[in-house]
């Protein structure tokens, strides 16, 4: 049944919710950017510098956010082989290692000025860089064998064995001593910040967040689209019905 | 045609379990060896942990707590500087020659890269400032200060 | 002018904050940029195959079950 997944349904789909999800982008990024950078107040402390708080901390949570969704994915694929679970998880790489990138470049360009130093090799810090490794790996493994299928069961192994840095990342500040700060925004506690900071980091975020979704979906659908391209270009070479080629997914002949 | 549908089935369901049980290996090994790796992963030690294990004063390593109150002081010259850094429980003199971070200041996070002299003082030769989880706009900080209120936040962890 | 001029500085940490917002920024737009481009030449692509198609009629053993629709989907 899943092996002759149409993409129909998925595709109406993402074509009704792409324009809204982008939509929603933009208002909540141009009001997310207009309160940091001008309405929210300085830190006590840090001084205007704690602004690049409201890029460098919704790139973090939108990277673990996408690797977390990219093992998901995988998890569905190996288990139940849907198809369009394979292209979720590969769609979903580049945005998140292009997120966790500019995690780590907008976390150094804070750190020389409040901690002294573009980078130290504490706890929070470096599994954040083996977050971005994981994604590089990943992107690598699923282009690297002959065989599609092949890549996207090996890329889908390494995205399941990587979920575990998603809880060490989360849990460093507490589990070791880091020079990396606790976090600010908790579910358990109240956070340790104001408001009107509050509020443009969730802007941000959410911002952020639905920018992924377009990402994701627009790549799924060009991703659809070259399969049915080289489906066609393989049609001209079929010859009987019955036949069992496109099956490898399962190994079971065609109904 | 049932006995297909049942066949495929099983192998969801083994699958499923097979992802299961290799996800909880995978997690048990890997609480081993972050354990067993805590000592290499620490980043700092504290005040007391580090009196604790009186490291060899030829061992490089870090310091980390928080600079005590009144203790910092220029040295002649203005080159050096000392200070305290102290986790509450346990004082350590630290000696160090170098730029001081924007953020470093009296009752701040410090982390302190160097060795321990044998007299107890730490020779630092790196030193980066550490802040907490707390943003505030300036002008709650200062009614904090004012209302005496001050100390009372620094303390929450 | 002057409003403008300190917003700028960011309170001196000028060098650090608008790169950083800048990478962002390029990070961002490079991600959208590439996906568009690959859709668009994919649907384009798609476009004229299917075009080419109605323009040659269907061969006698072209099984309506073994169109583009029916054959398992693969990432590109």
């Amino acid at each position: 049944m899943h092996r002759f997944a149409n993409p129909k349904r998925f595709l109406d789909l993402s074509r009704r919710i792409v324009p809204w999800l982008a939509g929603a982008t933009i208002v909540l990024l141009a009001a997310g950017l207009v309160w940091g950078l001008g309405v929210a107040p300085p830190d006590y402390q840090q001084g205007d510098s704690a602004r690049i708080m409201y890029v460098h901390v919704p790139a973090a949570w939108i990277g673990m956010f996408g690797y977390t969704f990219m093992a998901v994915a995988s998890a569905v694929f190996l288990v139940w082989k849907h198809p369009l679970a394979d292209l979720a998880a590969r769609a979903a790489a580049p945005a998140g290692a292009g997120f966790t990138f500019v995690c780590l470049v907008t976390g150094s360009l804070w750190g020389k000025p409040m901690w002294g130093a573009w980078w130290v090799w504490d706890a929070r810090l470096t599994s954040m860089l083996i977050l971005l490794f994981l994604y590089l790996g990943y992107m690598a493994l699923i282009n690297a064998f002959d065989d599609v299928n092949r890549g996207s069961k090996a890329g889908a192994v390494l995205a399941l064995v990587g979920i575990v840095n998603i809880p060490v990342i989360k849990f460093s500040v507490e589990w070791w001593n880091t020079l990396h700060q606790s976090a600010s925004v908790s579910r358990m506690a109240a956070p340790a910040m104001p408001l009107g900071m509050l509020a443009p980091l969730l802007l941000m975020a959410v911002g952020f967040t639905t920018f992924f979704g377009v990402i994701v979906l627009l790549r799924m659908r060009s991703d659809i689209a070259a399969a049915k391209i080289r489906t066609l270009q393989l049609g001209q070479a079929r010859t009987a019905p019955g036949d069992t080629r496109g099956t490898e997914n399962t190994g079971e002949a065609a109904p | 045609m049932a006995k297909t549908l049942s066949r495929s089935k099983l192998l969801k369901r083994r699958r499923l379990s097979f992802l299961a049980l290799g996800l909880i290996a995978l997690a048990g090994a890997t609480a081993l060896v972050l354990t067993a790796f805590d000592d290499n992963l620490v980043f700092f030690y504290g005040p007391s942990k580090m009196q604790r294990k009186a490291p060899a004063p030829d061992q490089r390593l870090r310091l980390g707590g928080l600079v005590k109150q009144d203790s910092i002081e220029k040295v002649k010259g203005g080159a050096r500087v000392r200070f305290v850094v102290t986790d509450r429980k346990t004082d350590v003199p630290v000696v160090y020659s170098g730029i001081l971070p924007d953020l470093f200041r009296e009752g701040q996070g410090v982390v302190a890269e160097g060795h321990l002299r044998k007299d107890g003082t730490f020779i630092a030769d790196e030193v980066l400032a550490k802040h907490d989880e707390n943003y505030m706009p300036p002008a709650v900080a200062e009614t904090l200060k004012e209302d005496g209120h001050w100390q009372e936040q620094k303390n929450k962890k | 002018m002057n409003a403008v001029v300190e917003f700028l500085r960011m309170g001196g940490y000028a060098a650090y904050v608008w790169p950083a917002y800048g990478i962002t920024a390029v990070v961002m737009l490079g991600l959208l940029v590439a996906t568009l481009r690959d859709l668009r030449a994919n649907e384009r692509t798609l476009q004229t195959l299917r075009q080419a198609r109605r323009a040659a009629p269907a061969r006698n053993d072209e099984d309506p079950a073994h169109g583009e629709d029916s054959v398992p989907v693969e990432a590109s």
